[in-house]
């Protein structure tokens, strides 16, 4: 059952496909890990990344990218989160769309051409409470000669420690939960002011918090219009959730693939544990669910492509329907695997742990319901 | 897309245009179940005879079917395009059948060329019903186990048993069923596939009153019943494998019925907003996550149709689409009738409007959309083991 791949669409999914299974195994992410590594991700991999044109994926080819789509890019991420890679490409993309959406030329041509090279790593600072909520901005920009000053603190910047720049989504005007006086800004990780602490978190991967004490930026690091930020945000939100929605897509369907092999091959009681029915019922529902949400994000990845109008609803959708089955599967692949599936040694721990994060980043479920709720008007 | 498929794209909408009555286009009146055909059913209004004419004159009510059996001769694509273009002017099926959705595709498959030159032109037409002889009283999910028996006499079987669940029994020309026509093989190879008419002697049919009150199944009894022996499709004994054919293109169909969004009925936040019930953050959530599984399984009804397409036939993946098409019509009933509160409990009569009834009603009668068919615990095994592979 599939949508039919273009062959280009097909030789991107099978480059993906060998360069994550041979480069970055989920053991690369252990080893990262169990080094405390302080980068957090291998730049020798990224460059290599950044060569496949995998880094560059939907930013222009004028600006150095590969002039490609969300589906395509999200047959990446699906091979990358098959093998729990650890790179900052859901940060590039989100930082990466923001400069592109919003922001002026000079500041495009001096940014993008290094993040696809992969030379530079661009982040979005947005979230500051302890769950999403891309209006509840409290950091403020205030006017300052012929620039801005900013002063406050983002709780959850994915890979904010080995950023070069971030793109800070900073108030204007208004109060925190307001959608209008947000105004988004590219600040250099080494402006005075700016400082990112390393947070230490169960999937092993890069998420910072990142204070903002008196930088100052210039009028031409603003991105969009000023507090009408939320306009370039919206979509950058949704470039990056369905690109994350297709990493998890990956990540499920793995640990589902690991799980029915493990059925197949574990005897007790002299059997198969797959020929217990309160196991293949389980399994076929876990089928079903991975198989639905694909159908999701595929639709989703081609919404943004097609830059169709129900694209954020499809983007909620996919979000909210993945974050479930991926979390579905990673508790019965636990359960399924027994007592070798609660240690450390096998790998289908860390997907729970990634199904995890993953989950509460760029929103929950219910934050995702919500919001496709809203999106149809009730 | 071809220029041979364009032109047909502009011939089949013209064509349509002309020749689909206004009153038979956009989504059906309540309680209009549209056109069943047979020579049970009493007489079409004129409109909606002129559109089964005038479709089954072109072989349109069976597109892909070859011209030489009535149907309309299209490639994959060109029936595609078809749907496409009725879609878009909103035609109304001119006709559902049995015959045409299970019946036609296996006799194409399985049957003898005098089979299908007998039964195929008139369900193209519209001509004969059939219904689906499978379930009996101790042959249900394990439907293998089946007793009706068949034994051969001269150059026909004498059938003696008793069939359930047949839909609409009552109304249809034929049969299509199996039956055990070698007692002493294992229990999966003794099984025939043979269509039986539903005015031979020793036939009686009896409607089952169900929880919704409606009367859609019958028990069949067959006493002594005898049938020729040229109406078994494929060889004999062949009869499992022919009727998985036939359940494959059954599964499709129960959820192909549900790709249309029309199909999925009224949207439950407009039911929730005039119930005032999207005040309760809980019923709003609740109604949300019915409205991903409508959007996850029209995406994927769509999705399984395209590899249907580029294979020519179904797969075990149509218990996918059955399973979770039944189980989300049922979960969107739940909170349908949860939406409407005291509203909700009715069964008849006063205090309680037509749509309310009917809401509820189509609650009791969602329960057996998960039973029917092959119940969703059999698609679960049939997922596991074809599908995911898992042991016996």
């Amino acid at each position: 059952m599939t949508f039919a791949l273009t062959h280009e669409q097909e030789a991107i999914r099978d480059a993906a496909r060998s360069f994550a299974r041979e480069r970055t195994p989920v053991a690369h992410l252990r080893a990262l890990r169990d080094a405390c590594d302080p980068v957090g991700f291998s730049r020798g991999l990224w460059g290599e990344m950044a060569r496949l044109g995998f880094v560059g994926m939907v930013f222009p080819e004028r600006l150095g990218g590969a002039g490609l789509g969300y589906a395509e890019l999200g047959l990446v991420v699906e091979e990358l989160g098959r093998n729990l890679a650890p790179a900052p490409l859901l940060a590039t993309v989100l930082g990466g769309s923001a400069v592109l959406l919003g922001g002026k030329t000079a500041l495009r041509e001096a940014t993008l051409p290094a993040v696809c090279t992969g030379e530079r790593v661009l982040a979005l600072a947005h979230d500051e409470g302890s769950r999403h909520a891309p209006y509840a901005v409290a950091t403020r920009a205030q006017r300052d000669g012929s620039g801005l000053v900013l002063r406050g603190e983002k709780s959850f910047v994915l890979d904010g420690h080995v950023a070069d720049a971030f793109v800070v989504v900073a108030r204007t005007s208004g109060a925190p939960g307001e959608r209008d006086g947000l105004t988004l800004v590219h600040v250099d990780a080494r402006a005075p002011g700016v400082s990112a602490l390393r947070l230490d978190v169960i999937d092993s991967r890069n998420v910072a918090r990142v204070r903002l004490d008196g930088v100052r930026v210039a009028e031409a690091d603003v991105i969009g219009a000023p507090d009408r930020g939320a306009d370039v945000l919206d979509r950058v939100l949704d470039r990056g959730t369905a690109a994350l929605a297709a990493e998890m897509l990956g990540g499920a369907q793995e640990a589902f693939e690991r799980t029915i092999a493990y059925l197949k091959t574990r005897h007790q009681f002299g059997v198969p544990i797959g020929s217990f029915q309160a196991l293949k019922h389980r399994a076929a529902w876990m089928f079903c669910e991975v198989e639905l949400a694909r159908s999701v994000v595929m639709e989703a990845l081609r919404a943004l492509d097609g830059a169709r109008d129900d694209a954020p609803i499809l983007v909620s959708a996919a979000k909210a329907r993945v974050s479930d089955a991926y979390a579905l599967v990673a508790n019965e692949a636990v359960q399924m695997h027994g007592g070798v599936g609660v240690t450390d040694e096998l790998d289908i721990g860390l997907y729970l742990k990634r199904a995890r994060v993953a989950e509460h980043t760029l929103g929950t479920a219910a934050y995702h319901r919500d919001r496709f709720a809203r999106l149809r008007g009730y | 897309m071809s220029d041979d498929l364009e032109g047909f794209r502009q011939d089949a909408r013209r064509w349509l245009q002309q020749s689909c009555p206004v009153s038979m286009r956009g989504p059906p009146p309540d309680g209009d179940d549209g056109v069943w055909g047979g020579r049970k059913s009493p007489p079409l209004e004129p409109d909606a005879r002129a559109w089964l004419d005038r479709m089954a004159e072109r072989g349109w009510t069976a597109p892909t079917w070859p011209r030489e059996y009535g149907g309309g001769g299209l490639t994959a694509d060109q029936a595609r395009v078809l749907r496409e273009e009725m879609r878009a002017l909103g035609c109304r099926a001119p006709l559902k059948s049995l015959g045409l959705w299970m019946l036609g595709p296996v006799l194409l498959r399985y049957g003898t060329e005098e089979q299908k030159r007998e039964h195929l032109p008139p369900v193209v037409r519209g001509e004969t019903r059939w219904c689906q002889g499978y379930s009996e009283p101790e042959a249900g999910s394990d439907l293998a186990s089946l007793r009706t028996r068949a034994v051969l006499d001269g150059a026909e079987y004498v059938v003696d048993g008793r069939k359930i669940w047949t839909s609409h029994a009552h109304l249809a020309d034929w049969m299509f069923c199996l039956v055990r026509s070698a007692p002493e093989a294992p229990k999966h190879q003794g099984i025939s596939f043979l269509l039986v008419d539903m005015s031979t002697p020793g036939i009686s049919v009896r409607p089952i009153p169900l929880i919704s009150g409606a009367s859609p199944f019958c028990e069949t009894l067959f006493e002594g019943v005898r049938v020729p022996a040229r109406n078994v499709v494929g060889r004999p004994e062949q009869g499992w494998e022919v009727a998985k054919a036939v359940l494959e293109h059954e599964r499709a169909l129960i959820s192909e019925m549900r790709d249309e969004r029309s199909s999925e009925g009224e949207a439950l936040e407009d039911v929730a907003r005039a119930s005032g019930a999207l005040a309760d953050p809980v019923l709003r959530d609740r109604v949300t996550q019915v409205n991903l599984d409508l959007l996850a399984n029209r995406l994927t009804v769509r999705r399984a149709l395209e590899g249907i397409q580029a294979r020519g036939r179904p797969g075990p993946e149509t218990s996918l689409l059955k399973l979770c098409g039944t189980e989300a019509s049922k979960r969107r009933y739940e909170v349908l009738v949860a939406l409407m509160g005291y509203q909700g409990l009715g069964w008849s009569g006063e205090g309680f409007d037509a749509r309310e009834l009917q809401r509820t009603r189509g609650w009791l009668r969602s329960r057996a959309s998960s039973i029917e068919g092959g119940s969703s615990e059999i698609q679960l095994n049939i997922i596991a083991k074809r599908v995911l592979g898992l042991p016996d």
